[in-house]
């Protein structure tokens, strides 16, 4: 590096450096402190038994980091009441550590009676955010506070072929505005390609008319290269999708795929299913991105409301005790 | 001649034939009074929206129920349970098929589906009813059978078990239709998850204690092992198309996807040819015989009982259920001789009591009528003596004034007299 040199202003405001200074290694410096920190992702998959949930985020992370690799029976039985069940994992790839936490929601959609299955899981959402928040507030606050706030819900729909269900659109439209959802079409190789284009946007325009706003949202694109990429992939949502964590031989590779009488379907071939489409857009392209909307927006949402509640803020429970600090 | 053993009559003994008679014919007798007469069957599916159903039916019976123009319930979005029927008739060698198909779209679709069940129970229960009355009725040369003699009851392909919703439902259905559980969109297994998925699913009815519909053992060696094998298979998955796809230049139904075929007759794909042959090409006649005495016989047993135990005092009719219907009218009959009997005494009763009192009534009014008489009577003598009085007083008075009036007339006749005199004497001066 050449020793610091002094820049001159010119008329137009700006400068010109007269030599190379050294600010873009800061992006160095941060990869190098994120690859120390490492960072917290948490996902929560929602959907009603037998559609694939666990598979899928097995998959999706090309580990056993479900909840049903953790040990528990595969045909355990379905709970009376929708359950939170969270497990956590660090995985590591390239130098990076990643905390994940996948949160499953057992029991959802699954009584008869589905009445108001969405409220042990908005509670969830808000007590992670009311966490987050007491810890923000306090007065001597802790070097890194733990994230456990919920950044991205998938929704699983069920391959019908035919509608929504009502279930599904009282859900998103309850949660869309407190937590980034992403609606995926689950066990797609139930469907036929033309099926599977039908159902799309039969589904997409169901979307619109209840005034789902899925993630990525419209209104927080910031600028015309990311309201591009975004459109695109809007276009493409809800993925069909198939999970797997078998793998077999085809024309010499090994796949992960899921081996049927009269063929076996490739789970990360873009010709099969949209797998592939969907882990880069969570994992490779928009991870940060679904973090930075949870922080910003969704929390800054939550956090508004309560301050703006009771002018203060004051403790939820009366089990709380801690001082209030405003 | 085949030789049967020993049964419980004795009595009946076997004789060899010495020439043909001909009562051998019979079967053919009967056959062709059967295709003359056509047949009926009442299929129901049931199950959530979006499993196939309407494109299963259209499989099974090669026709195009559920068309374009005529979608299925499942593209009609219902808010409530809904049981429709749709009949077709299908003719195919000389003989004929009424076939009824009962949808019920809606099904399990809301987020509350607490008694949904309650339209499909109403719908069999009414056509059972229908069947009952016209059987009991005087003229009965046509009687429809309009029952329903099969449930098809869809399983979404999940791969865990059964949902609560699947079980409730079972379980209120189990005694009055036949139900077969079907494993809809198999196509979305693989075999493994197909047999767990299906072993977790016969677990589970066992568990539950649901009466599925049992294929019944015939005598032939054969054909039982035939159904020993779709036993094992139950329930069975199965996979619907009407779409024909061209694989190895023959033409056959199927699912085309980008990884392969998924033919819909071929059985080590799925279950459909199984379903098929054991609907419609052996058990159908079983299906309508054990709807006719098992299902349709409960039904009615149930609602003749009830009705024979209206008029009678629910306590004393506890465990009479079983008692057979004569005995039960004799019982009726003594007990309604009875209660005409202690109504006759009571109203006896009744008629005594009022006649004693109407005499009683009778009487008081006569003597108070006695009391009325004597006083008048009285009053009577008292006015009359009154006026005995009055009309003596009266007759003295008469008397008086008369003799006065004699006294006076007397006297003017003297004082006329001595006038005259006094004239004569001329007196006049």
């Amino acid at each position: 590096h050449s020793p610091l040199v002094f820049s001159s202003h010119n008329s137009s405001g700006g400068s010109t450096l007269l030599g190379y200074i050294g600010i873009d290694t800061i992006i160095e410096q941060m990869r190098k402190k994120t690859m120390k920190t490492g960072f917290d992702f948490n996902i929560m998959v929602v959907g009603h038994s037998g559609l694939g949930k666990s598979t899928l985020v097995n998959t999706l992370f090309k580990s056993h980091v479900s909840r049903k690799s953790a040990g528990w029976a595969r045909d355990e039985k379905i709970p009376k009441t929708v359950e939170i069940k969270a497990v956590s994992h660090v995985i590591e790839e390239g130098g990076v550590k990643m905390k994940l936490t996948v949160v499953d929601t057992p029991g959802f959609g699954d009584q008869i009676n589905n009445d108001n299955c969405w409220e042990p899981i908005s509670k969830y959402i808000n007590e992670q955010y009311e966490k987050f928040l007491k810890e923000e507030v306090n007065i001597t606050r802790k070097k890194r506070i733990p994230d456990t706030r919920v950044h991205c819900c998938i929704y699983f729909i069920s391959p019908t072929g035919h509608f929504l269900r009502q279930l599904d659109t009282e859900f998103m439209k309850r949660l869309s505005h407190s937590v980034n959802i992403i609606p995926v079409i689950a066990k797609a190789d139930t469907m036929t390609l033309e099926e599977r284009q039908e159902f799309k946007q039969r589904v997409r325009k169901e979307l619109e008319v209840s005034g789902i706003e899925f993630y990525p949202q419209k209104e927080f694109d910031e600028d015309m290269e990311d309201k591009s990429d975004n459109d695109k992939i809007r276009e493409a949502m809800p993925f069909a999708v198939v999970g797997s964590d078998k793998e077999y031989q085809v024309n010499g590779k090994r796949v992960l795929g899921r081996k049927t009488a009269w063929g076996i379907v490739e789970v990360e071939n873009p010709n099969h299913c949209e797998f592939a489409q969907l882990r880069d857009f969570l994992i490779r392209s928009h991870l940060q991105d679904l973090k930075e909307v949870t922080h910003n927006i969704h929390y800054e949402t939550y956090r508004a409301k309560r301050l703006n509640e009771n002018g203060g803020l004051h403790p939820i429970s009366s089990s709380d005790t801690q001082e209030s600090n405003l | 001649m085949i030789e049967r053993p020993e049964t419980a009559v004795p009595s009946i003994a076997q004789r060899n034939l010495e020439g043909y008679v001909g009562f051998a014919n019979l079967p053919n007798q009967v056959y062709r009074k059967s295709v003359k007469r056509g047949f009926e069957f009442t299929l129901m599916v049931v199950g959530e929206s979006g499993l196939g159903k309407s494109t299963l039916i259209n499989s099974l019976f090669l026709t195009d129920l559920y068309s374009k123009d005529y979608p299925g319930p499942s593209q009609r979005i219902k808010k409530t349970v809904q049981v429709e029927q749709s009949k077709v008739l299908i003719k195919e060698g000389g003989v004929q098929l009424t076939l009824t198909i009962v949808d019920t779209p809606g099904f399990g679709d809301a987020v509350d589906n607490s008694n949904c069940w309650q339209p499909v129970i109403n719908y069999i229960d009414s056509k059972c009813e229908d069947f009952l009355n016209a059987e009991s009725r005087v003229n009965r040369r046509s009687m429809p059978d309009n029952r329903v003699h099969c449930c098809l009851y869809f399983i979404a392909p999940s791969g865990h078990g059964l949902k609560p919703l699947d079980i409730e439902f079972m379980k209120r259905l189990h005694d009055k239709v036949n139900v077969i559980p079907l494993i809809a969109k198999a196509d979305t297994l693989t075999p493994e998850e197909c047999q767990l998925f299906k072993k977790q699913i016969m677990k589970e009815i066992q568990e539950h204690k649901i009466k599925i519909y049992e294929f019944p053992d015939t005598e032939d060696d054969d054909d039982n092992k035939l159904i020993r094998k779709i036993k094992e298979k139950m329930p069975l998955a199965v996979v619907g198309s009407n779409v024909v796809i061209e694989v190895n230049g023959k033409k056959v139904r199927g699912r085309q996807y980008p990884w392969g075929v998924a033919e819909v007759e071929n059985g080590e794909h799925c279950d459909f040819t199984v379903l098929r042959n054991m609907l419609i090409r052996t058990h159908m006649q079983d299906l309508k015989d054990v709807t006719n005495n098992v299902h349709y016989e409960n039904y009615r047993s149930k609602k003749l009982a009830a009705v024979t135990c209206n008029g009678v005092d629910t306590s004393k009719t506890k465990g009479q259920l079983t008692k057979s219907p004569l005995a039960q009218m004799e019982e009726e009959r003594r007990e309604h001789v009875m209660k005409m009997k202690k109504m006759e005494a009571e109203m006896e009763q009744v008629f005594e009591m009022k006649v004693k009192e109407k005499k009683q009534k009778l009487k008081d009014s006569e003597a108070e009528l006695e009391r009325r008489h004597e006083q008048m009577k009285r009053n009577l003598e008292a006015q009359y003596k009154e006026l005995e009085e009055k009309r003596r007083v009266f007759e003295e008075e008469k008397a008086n004034w008369e003799a006065q009036q004699r006294i006076l007339e007397q006297q003017k006749l003297d004082a006329s007299k001595t006038m005259e005199k006094n004239k004569k004497k001329g007196k006049i001066f």
